[in-house]
């Protein structure tokens, strides 16, 4: 272990909530192979070497187990995607978690970094992969330690390698370590890393990873805390999976808590029928907002995610309710913010972040995310004037074009416009840096006005509205 | 350019309907729709796209909204290939925004320069935002700022605040140049394309990047602020740096060629050049240039003991034409019978080689012609095997590369079979006595002796080797040329007989170097042979009706004819831009040769070393200033334009030939380039269609022979010597022929050369790699550093022939069928 000691946030878990893939966090070794397999570690992947690969896969596409990475694509289905018969085809580990708010993967790997390695082993098995890729962020050093501990001491105790438990069945897990790359979280961008490229992503198609992926072969790539359920899967099986949470969105899911609670943190909850409103006021959960506070606005899934307001609060975390109420769960991040919170400046803190991380590939992210910034500058430090406004949703629009999703107000008669946006960047990089920006314009407008009320005259000295020169000029035929 | 595979629209079952703008197209599986767009007239504006590169998807300048089923939505058209029930619309109002608002974007942080900008006038950023931009900008900050224009290689120039981002020239490095030496930086705004720290973007193929780079971001050093797009006067022509031949646009500039810009035809270079044919056009302006007939003087013309003692100004006098060519023609006059000889001609166009293989035939009755200095192969073999295309190399089962270092020698050759071979269009197994450019590429790699690649070839094919098997089934293709001037021409040779003994389908593609050799030998320009492929002892019944009597016996060959000079039994010497004591590889029979022929009559642009030795010297027109035709190494026939005036009273050799002739009472029969070109055409059944329109783009690929060529018998390696390493002198791309001395953008480029010999061949010379040794083989001996290199076989010791500032020549015997050499090392201090 490291001589110096590593932060790490802390976990909590329900009383009476089922426990899927936190069930060894109250224990100090829960990271040891020793506690692993004296708490049935190692007997998801028995079981399933007990049972012909199809149905290991059937297993786990009855359960329906939702990505928990953000996109919340079932994994069964996913791994079904491998064209029959090509070869070699790998398994990618995406632990490159980097969404503003999340930090529960990171938890998975500090706290059980077995059970990961064991859902590693009963997905390769499923789908006949045999080399696995472990990319885990560059920031994390604490669980690139205990995963790589958890490797050599799995390794040595022959549960990875050659021949696991004496049979045919082998695997190698090589672990690596990322650059620090928010982008890299997104798979093709992952894929490209892993090949030792620079991380940018992929055009999906022809680049669907399962399809075209690491080295141009079948890859499957699936978020930390999907792997980790499956070893739970396979030692109870399917049934009793389904049978936690709704038929929609069964089990449990992790949820990173943060902002103005009092209790913030990791959560287990329930999928589908834990609300909001659960998770923030609950006793067994945050224990509720500062005292004397009152909520404000919320992002429910990670910070690309639109916001939601009070009025959002009853939702269950169910993607097909959130979605037609304009945003999604994403990665699983809820961010608090209480009546004291500046919502321009919090919006500037996220576009920064988006801006910052841009790969550069694209150019509506690359020169738009940063043109986003500088303007939303403006307006927080008191320079902006209201055409500022209106540019901020024009620039919006030409990363993300069409009506961008946004939560309902129903004060002011605001419907909600549902998920997905359109995009002209080839990931969810460009219109995230957008998202802060455009559920906090329409959801708090009069904060905005307010900022921007005092340099309204500046706008008169421009030519109003268009262009100096009347409109675009007309087409001329051009080659390149 | 034209782009006969897909120009036509394609049609039958495995098309693919897609609607484009309400108009259905029948469009290939897998096409990209911005390729079909195109090929049906809607052209899509796009930045990163490069139709010869793959696809990335990087600027979304060619968002369109596609309708595959599931609504309208923006996709790249450079990503998304056409699919069934495909709906495509390039104009509609989402399309419109996108594409406003990725060049607004694209232009808040572009400086705008484009006053004082290079590439203001022909800009595709600039184009586009005027076809498609917004009109106005609405960004009030500051811009993103860089170091203006930095070096990044002496013949590039990097401005990264014009830059866009395009990933065009990183693309073109990493993926067609195979020299990734430029790459991106940094990471989201502040996203640059740089060179690695200390390493300077030094590939032979630089150049490229400034053409294909669709703002000016990348400018070349010998264009920069020379010239306004809207100024320049252009025409097409092809590039004779090299036996490649590229098609080029030439442009200029008052009167001064200022650029080249390859041009995109399939068969050949695909619009790419390598940075010496590119910027060779600064050897035609050079100071130096010689633009008056010159005569020695007749106390210097008489003192042959002080060849090489006396500075050109002070040996020779200008003259006019009339007085210079009645001296050649007294001299003609004068000469015994059979003691005229022409060395040279592959420089020049068809025309000019034709002009002269005439007035040596019909005019000087001499044979003694060859435009070859002893460093290609056997002429007959070069226009007698059964030829291959490069496309033909570029798709075969197997191509087989048994010659010297392509990038070094035809750079763009090198390109298309590192392209086939990446695309898996073609395997290639090369046997070279070094590691060439294409090794890492390559499926297999032997390495031989020098001069014994058909002893290791002959091994392979008889023995248990797969390669056998591998090569009966299948297409196979050779790249045969010379991987070295210190062995004979027979070990290239006899590579063909050992080939088409055991592989009897095997097709050849014969490297020849210079420019235009292949087009000098179709047109006789070697002893025995006749214009359009012919044998001088057969000659066709046309061709001999036109020439009328023709020499009985075949002449000698460049080696004969230095030899018989030496001997006292050359009168007069024609050097047609031929220079021996540079480039002939055994410098004591150079030498002995000129100094001993009564007359030499240069016939050249610059005073080379053997022009300077000269008795009569007659300038010539050089590339850009004549027209006529060229052929490149597969016999492919294609049109040279002429855009500006020959300095002085310069004058292409077609035109000396026709007016010598007059003089010595003979008549060619033409007064124009053109005449030459019909005539050709009329009287070579191999040229029958080269003539006209077709000569343009793609041009005429000539094809046949009148004869079958005689191998060689198959003999045995040459022995080894036991002590010695053996020379291998290929050629590198910087060599120290005019082309390159002459033009200031590349003189610098020239490298110091340096013995390269394995490592452990090293360890048995004892010193260290960087230590000058001495090099001494049976005729002399040069001082040089010696380095290890692992790519070189052992038992080699590799030297580039032309080299800058040593004469290797003088270590090379040609009667020898190879050269083995010895190392000397020297105590540090002491004296001989």
């Amino acid at each position: 272990m490291a001589s110096y000691t590593v932060a790490h946030a802390p976990g909590f878990v329900a009383n009476d909530a089922p426990r899927i893939v936190t069930q060894r966090f109250d224990h100090p070794d829960s990271y040891t192979l020793e506690r692993y397999l004296a708490t049935g570690g190692y007997e998801g992947i028995r079981a399933a070497l007990g049972r012909s690969p199809q149905d290991v896969h059937s297993e786990v596409r009855d359960a329906t187990l939702l990505g928990r990475g953000g996109a919340g694509f079932p994994a069964g289905v996913k791994w079904g995607f491998c064209p029959p018969g090509v070869w070699p085809r790998y398994l990618v580990v995406n632990g490159d978690e980097s969404e503003p708010g999340t930090y529960k993967d990171r938890l998975l790997m500090e706290l059980d970094p077995h059970q990961l390695i064991e859902g590693c082993l009963i997905a390769c098995y499923a789908v006949g992969l045999s080399q696995c890729f472990l990319y885990i962020r560059g920031e994390m050093v604490l669980a690139q330690e205990r995963v790589a501990q958890a490797l050599n001491d799995a390794y040595a105790a022959g549960w990875v390698g050659r021949n696991i438990c004496g049979t045919e069945f082998s695997v190698d897990i090589v672990l690596h370590s990322g650059a620090g790359a928010y982008v890299v979280g997104e798979e093709t961008a992952l894929i490209e890393s892993l090949e030792g490229n620079r991380g940018m992503p992929r055009l999906k198609p022809p680049f669907f990873p399962a399809a075209v992926g690491l080295y141009g072969q079948p890859t499957i790539v699936n978020n930390v805390e999907t792997l980790a359920n499956l070893p739970w899967i396979l030692r109870h099986g399917a049934s009793a999976f389904t049978a936690i949470g709704t038929p929609t969105s069964p089990g449990t899911r992790m949820v990173a808590v943060s902002g103005h609670v009092n209790r913030a943190g990791v959560y287990e909850i329930t999928n589908g029928t834990t609300t909001f409103r659960d998770l923030i006021y609950g006793d067994d959960y945050c224990g509720g907002l500062r005292p004397g506070r009152e909520l404000k606005a919320f992002v429910p899934g990670g910070g690309s995610a639109p916001w939601f307001t009070p009025a959002q609060l009853d939702l269950p975390f169910e993607a097909s309710q959130i979605g037609p109420q304009g945003s999604m769960l994403g990665s699983g991040a809820v961010m608090v913010m209480d009546d004291t919170t500046d919502i321009p400046a919090a919006a500037l803190t996220l576009t920064k972040f988006y801006a910052h991380e841009s790969c550069g590939k694209c150019v509506p992210c690359r020169e738009g995310a940063t043109w986003l910034e500088r303007i939303l500058r403006r307006v927080c430090n008191g320079t902006g004037t209201p055409r500022d406004l209106d540019l901020l949703f024009e620039v919006g629009a030409t990363i993300s074009p069409g009506e961008f999703p946004h939560a309902g107000v129903p004060e002011r008669g605001l419907e909600p416009k549902p998920f997905p946006y359109q995009m002209t960047t080839i990931c969810f990089v460009g219109p995230s840096a957008y998202a802060p920006v455009h559920s906090a314009m329409t959801l708090f407008p009069e904060e905005f006005t307010a900022r921007v009320a005092p340099n309204a005259h500046l706008d008169a000295q421009v030519a109003p509205g268009g262009s100096v020169n009347g409109g675009p000029i007309s087409e001329v035929a051009v080659r390149v | 350019m034209s782009d006969t595979t897909t120009a036509d629209a394609p049609t039958g079952p495995s098309t693919v309907e897609v609607t484009i703008d309400g108009v259905s197209v029948a469009a290939q599986p897998g096409e990209l729709v911005i390729a079909a767009a195109e090929r049906a007239g809607v052209y899509i504006p796009r930045f990163c796209y490069h139709e010869r590169m793959s696809p990335v998807g990087m600027c979304r300048m060619c968002l369109v909204e596609i309708d595959t089923g599931r609504g309208p939505q923006l996709q790249p058209s450079c990503m998304v290939p056409v699919g069934p029930n495909m709906t495509v619309d390039t104009t509609s109002e989402a399309t419109r925004r996108a594409q406003e608002g990725v060049l607004e974007l694209l232009l808040i942080n572009h400086p705008l320069d484009c006053a004082v900008c290079d590439k203001g006038g022909e800009c595709p950023l600039q184009d586009q935002t005027m076809a498609y931009g917004p009109g106005e900008s609405r960004f009030v900050e500051e811009k993103r700022h860089f170091e203006k224009p930095i070096p990044i290689s002496d013949l590039v120039h990097l401005d990264r605040e014009r830059c866009i981002l395009c990933d065009r020239c990183t693309r073109f490095a990493d993926e067609i140049a195979g020299e990734p030496l430029i790459d991106f930086v940094e990471r989201g705004n502040e996203t640059q394309v740089l060179t690695f720290p200390g390493e300077p973007f030094t590939s032979y193929f630089s150049g490229n990047t400034v053409q294909i780079c669709p703002v000016g971001a990348l400018t070349a050093a010998p264009y920069r602020f020379k010239a306004r797009p809207w100024d320049l006067n252009q025409t097409e022509s092809t590039c004779t740096t090299c036996a490649v031949g590229c098609r080029i646009v030439v442009q200029s500039s008052r009167n001064e060629l200022v650029r080249y810009l390859g041009v995109d035809i399939d068969p050949v270079n695909h619009g790419w050049l390598c940075d010496k044919g590119r910027f060779a056009f600064g050897s035609v302006h050079s100071p130096n240039r010689v633009t008056a007939p010159l005569r020695a003087r007749p106390e210097t013309a008489a003192a042959a003991a002080d060849f090489g003692a006396s500075e050109p100004s002070q040996r020779f006098e200008s003259v006019d034409w009339t007085r210079a060519l009645t001296a050649v023609s007294e001299a003609v006059s004068a000469a015994r019978p059979g003691a005229i000889a022409v060395l040279g001609g592959a420089r020049g166009t068809n025309e000019d080689a034709y002009a002269w293989s005439k007035l040596a035939r019909t005019v000087l009755r001499t044979d003694h012609v060859d435009a070859q200095l002893a460093d290609g192969l056997p002429a007959e073999l070069v226009v007698g095997l059964r030829g291959a295309t490069i496309d033909d190399a570029c798709n075969a089962d197997t191509t087989l590369l048994v010659c010297g270092d392509l990038r070094e020698e035809l750079p763009v050759l090198h390109l298309r079979l590192r392209g086939a071979a990446r695309a898996n269009t073609t395997r290639l197994i090369e046997v070279t006595p070094a590691e060439t450019g294409l090794t890492r590429i390559a499926t297999r790699s032997e390495r031989c002796r020098g001069g014994e690649a058909a002893s290791v070839l002959r091994d392979l094919l008889d023995g248990d080797d797969p390669l056998s098997e591998e090569l009966a089934s299948g297409s196979v293709v050779v790249v045969l040329g010379r991987s070295s001037v210190a062995e004979s021409a027979d070990a290239a040779a006899e590579v063909a007989s050992v080939i088409t003994a055991r592989v009897p389908h095997a097709r050849f593609l014969v490297a020849s170097r210079r420019g235009n050799v292949r087009g000098a030998l179709d047109m006789g320009l070697a002893p025995g042979l006749l214009p359009g492929r012919a044998r001088l002892a057969e000659p066709p019944a046309e061709l001999a009706a036109a020439w009328g009597e023709l020499p009985a016996d075949v002449g000698h060959d460049a080696t004969g004819i230095l030899a018989a000079a030496a001997a006292g039994e050359i009168d007069v010497l024609f050097l047609l831009g031929a220079d021996p004591l540079g480039d002939y590889p055994d410098s004591l029979l150079a030498r002995l040769g000129i100094s001993s022929a009564q007359t030499v009559v240069a016939v050249d642009t610059f005073l080379t070393q053997s022009a300077a030795e000269a008795d009569i010297f007659l300038p010539a027109a050089a590339f850009g200033e004549k027209s006529g035709t060229t052929t490149n190494l597969e016999g492919r026939v294609s049109a040279l334009g002429d855009l500006v005036t020959p300095p002085g009273s310069a004058r292409p050799d077609w035109m000396i030939a026709a007016e010598l002739a007059v003089l010595c009472g003979g008549d060619l029969g033409f007064v124009t380039s053109d005449e030459i070109t019909a005539e050709i055409a009329a009287l070579c059944a191999t040229h029958a269609d080269a003539v006209g329109p077709a000569l343009e783009a793609d041009g005429v690929l000539a094809v046949g022979a009148a004869f079958q060529p005689a191998l060689p018998p198959e003999g045995s390696a040459p022995p080894r010597d036991g002590y010695g390493l053996r020379l291998v002198c290929g050629r590198t791309l910087y060599d120290d022929g005019v082309t390159v001395t002459q033009t200031p953008a590349l003189v610098g480029l020239r490298t110091e050369p340096a013995l390269r010999v394995h490592p452990v061949d090293l360890d048995r010379v004892g010193v260290a790699s960087g230590t000058e040794v001495e090099v001494h083989s049976d005729r002399g001996a040069l001082r040089l550093p010696i380095v290890a290199d692992a790519g070189v076989a052992r038992g080699n010791v590799v030297l580039p022939f032309n080299a800058a500032g040593i004469d290797v020549g003088v270590l090379i015997d040609i009667e020898a069928p190879v050269i083995d050499v010895r190392i000397e090392t020297r105590v540090p201090g002491r004296s001989n």
